[in-house]
């Protein structure tokens, strides 16, 4: 069960929570699960990119999430 | 990450495009031309903010000599989004921006393109293009853009990131972060200090303007030799905004002088396609400076407000910022990349931190190094220096105090790896600079800067040739030395000569996809499928030596450029490369080696620099007169060219804190867009920048490597503002620190000194 952690900007959309467990080994599933538990959250997920475990991906896609992994929702950059 | 010693990276060999490029040989986007070949022009709006009412090509159409007349009409719209890797780009904005179909939005923004026999005839041809407007109020700041009254650039813009957000807007989108509690930090701090700074719009300033020649087909097939940093990037946005399959368009990047950022988004190559396909014949275009300037992405202008609060003993306990970055006409500032770089250096344990991109009517932003982070750490490390000041502690103990370190959760979320900003500040409050007495009328100001460092999709191939030598191919134009860098690579993991390994840019039917060269990737990301090329040839060469002694690979070693055989194996001596290279044909062909990847973002950059700047009292005018950039590179695989991409990204940030500005008047037409106006620094004007590399291995690389270009443009902002304050006694909160501006300050300065 992974442990994701949202930006307060984000939180928002969840009613404030900030925090939330999601069963989950695939990052891909991982933000799937997050909108159905949060409707208003699924219109914002087009633009993050996920950390897992310190790792940061751009585009998370099929990267595997672990049973105890720490997953962050950053915002995507673009480099120059 | 072991301490391996290498043989060939660490060096610093001739780079292989060194001859071609100091000899004018070299082939930039400008430099080709094909038999048949017509020019095109482009009609550009005079107005920055105007609906268009009509347009008349007749007379245009009718001069001799023109073959092909485009407006807005003639490319239809799209509603693609394009997955670039650093957040899908909107190509409705692309296209758009690239000529306008109902508003300009921008003086200079496109409205027709011609294609004629000679430049004079499209030149003229252009000139009889005849366009209506109806001039509408432009909209030339943060502060009228988000003002209740101001007018509307994009009627169905409403603000993302703002729940139920349902009135029009310029501000096309607003992100927060926070931790802890921040009201209830500031109140435990012993020292609060706000400062509200401004940052004007500058340019990349690459060297070479945008160019290419686009070739089109009876066959719908069409080829474009451009400069770009991404001809990936490039074929995919030709494809969707013309409506194309992307199969039947192959781009040919050119050597490139410079990009930035500033070449990722397509301008010309659309139109030029489609002047192409209309004509029949191929079309070249070629920018001037000045169009450059009025109608290429700089980066935002921003308003960004910081407060932080701090112990006696300097330990920050809470921050917050408010981050305003202009978008130019369509969204996409890097606000947030600013608001999560802000606090990047620090360990704070609450902030709140909020930022907003705005649209304005001025060209459309594109990406400039570490886009967002250097104007935020303007703004930050002056915060810092007034804190330190006001506590009476030494600049970098303050720094040192709170610098982030490996555990450490950055702002925007996860924990720090192994970082080395720390062991900077440290060696920086030991160098010689540091302590260097000044002259008169000399300053020195320090600061430290962030930078993400990205990832995403590379690939390479390594051929080998039967004598021995070998080719490395990837898809990455070379802006930084990186060709330089996979040779290194590539004779590193083969033990052969770096002279005899031949680095090349692809296209994009000969090199598999490969994202842009930006974001400080190349070396790192593409570095990584260089380096899995490299030892795929390793192992189909111990394959091959297994074969000609007739045992099992498994047992087959390689050391030092030898396949080994085992031990007791009759008749067989070790083979090297060019050994076996040469009996490849007996042994089961060509030996090809490839490797693709998609890498995680390449673990945080940091910097910290010095510098000394001289202010003449009477003139205003300021002279850098000392500095040293610091940098965690975690490997230099080829040092001198990391030196390079540090000297240069400090010339950027110097220029950015001294002299460049785009000038407006009241319609919002660029008053400077020239070199003569807009002041880049030159070689003449700066000291010889020193460099210290700092290595702290990037675990994610198998040599250590971390993206190295973005990171030096960061510091400069502050460290020359924080020297102009210790020269002057000023703090400035607005840049650049020009000559007009700092006497201005200075005069009113000794005006209230003397009472008058």
């Amino acid at each position: 069960m992974a442990r994701v952690h949202l930006p307060s900007g984000l939180t928002q959309f969840t009613g404030g929570v900030a925090d939330v467990v999601v069963d989950a080994s695939r990052a891909r599933d991982l933000l799937d699960r997050l909108a159905e538990r949060f409707p208003a959250l699924a219109s914002q997920l087009d633009d993050v990119a996920v950390a897992i475990d310190g790792q940061i991906y751009q585009d998370p896609g099929y990267q595997p999430v672990g049973p105890a992994s720490e997953v962050h929702l950053v915002p995507r950059i673009a480099g120059g | 990450m072991s301490e391996r010693t290498f043989k060939y990276v660490g060096t610093r060999p001739i780079r292989h495009d060194g001859v071609d490029k100091v000899t004018g040989r070299a082939n930039y986007g400008a430099d080709l031309s094909l038999p048949d070949m017509l020019h095109g022009v482009l009609v550009r709006s005079p107005y920055a903010h105007a609906r268009i009412v009509a347009i008349d090509t007749t007379a245009a159409e009718a001069l001799p000599g023109v073959k092909a007349v485009i407006t807005g009409k003639d490319i239809p719209e799209t509603r693609a989004k394009l997955p670039l890797g650093e957040g899908a780009i909107d190509l409705h904005d692309v296209s758009d921006n690239m000529i306008a179909r109902r508003k300009v939005l921008y003086e200079g923004h496109t409205v027709a393109a011609v294609a004629a026999t000679t430049l004079d005839i499209a030149r003229q041809a252009a000139s009889l293009i005849n366009v209506t407007y109806e001039r509408l109020e432009p909209v030339l700041s943060i502060d009228r853009a988000i003002a209740p009254d101001a007018s509307i650039l994009h009627e169905d813009m409403r603000t993302k990131g703002v729940p139920n957000a349902s009135k029009p807007s310029n501000i096309a989108m607003r992100m927060e972060g926070k931790r802890g509690d921040v009201d209830r930090g500031f109140a435990e701090a012993d020292v609060v200090i706000e400062r509200e700074v401004r940052t004007p719009t500058v340019h990349q300033g690459y060297i070479e303007p945008h160019a290419c020649v686009a070739r089109f087909g009876e066959d719908g097939r069409a080829i474009v030799w451009c400069t770009t940093q991404g001809p990936f990037a490039v074929r995919d946005q030709c494809a969707a905004i013309l409506g194309m399959d992307a199969a039947h368009v192959k781009v040919i990047p050119s050597e490139i002088g410079g990009g930035f950022g500033g070449k990722i988004v397509v301008y010309l190559e659309p139109l030029a396609l489609a002047l192409a396909r209309n004509a029949q014949r191929p079309v070249k275009m070629v920018m001037n400076r000045d169009e450059v300037f009025r109608a290429t992405g700089p980066t935002s202008a921003t308003k960004i407000r910081v407060k932080l609060g701090a112990k006696r003993d300097g330990t920050f306990v809470a921050a917050s910022a408010s981050l305003y970055y202009e978008a130019g006409a369509y969204r996409g500032s890097p606000a947030g990349a600013g608001m999560m770089c802000a606090l990047a250096p620090y360990r704070i344990p609450n902030f709140f931190l909020e930022a907003f991109d705005v649209v304005v009517n001025k060209p459309k932003v594109a990406a400039y190094r570490a886009p967002g982070s250097p104007m935020v750490s303007f703004a930050v490390e002056s915060v810092v220096d007034e804190i330190a000041r006001e506590l009476k502690l030494d600049p970098i103990d303050v720094r040192i105090r709170n610098a982030a370190v490996e555990g450490d959760l950055a702002p925007y979320g996860p924990a720090y790896g192994p970082i080395g900003l720390k062991t900077m500040l440290e060696q920086a409050r030991e160098h010689p600079h540091w302590k260097a007495p000044l002259g008169p009328n000399q300053g020195r100001g320090v600061a430290c800067g962030f930078w993400f460092n990205a990832g995403m999709n590379s690939s390479a191939t390594v051929t080998l040739n039967m004598d021995g030598s070998a080719a490395v191919v990837t898809g990455n134009p070379d802006i930084g030395g990186t060709r330089a860098a996979q040779a290194l690579m590539v004779a590193e993991e083969l033990s052969i000569p770096v002279e005899r390994v031949r680095p090349g840019v692809g296209d994009t039917d000969s090199s598999g996809m490969t994202d842009l060269t930006g974001g400080s990737r190349v070396c790192y990301a593409t570095g990584m499928a260089v380096i899995g090329a490299a030892q795929d040839v390793r192992e189909q060469l111990r394959a091959r030596a297994a074969k000609t002694w007739n045992v099992n690979v498994d047992a087959v070693r390689w050391d030092g450029g030898f396949a080994i055989p085992p031990e007791h194996t009759a008749n067989a001596q070790p083979l090297g490369v060019a050994e076996l290279a040469a009996k490849m044909a007996h042994t089961g062909g060509p030996i090809v080696g490839r490797a693709s990847l998609y890498a995680p973002m390449a673990g945080p950059g940091f910097g910290v620099h010095i510098c000394d700047l001289e202010v003449d009292p009477e003139t205003g005018q300021s002279r850098v007169v000392r500095y040293t950039a610091f940098q965690d590179v975690g490997k230099a695989v080829h040092p001198s060219y990391v030196e390079g991409q540090m000297q240069g990204g400090v010339a950027q940030g110097i220029g950015w804190a001294l002299n460049e500005e785009y000038i407006y008047n009241a319609d919002g037409v660029m008053e400077n867009p020239g070199f003569l106006d807009y002041r880049m620094p030159v070689a003449s004007d700066l000291p010889m920048i020193e460099t210290v590399i700092v290595e702290v291995a990037n675990p994610l690389h198998p040599y250590g490597v971390r993206g190295v270009g973005e990171v030096p443009i960061v510091p400069p902002l502050g460290a020359v503002a924080n020297a102009m304050r210790d020269v002057t006694g000023i703090r400035f909160t607005e840049l650049p620190l020009s000559p007009p501006r700092v006497l201005a300050a200075i005069t009113e300065r000794n005006r209230e000194t003397v009472g008058v």
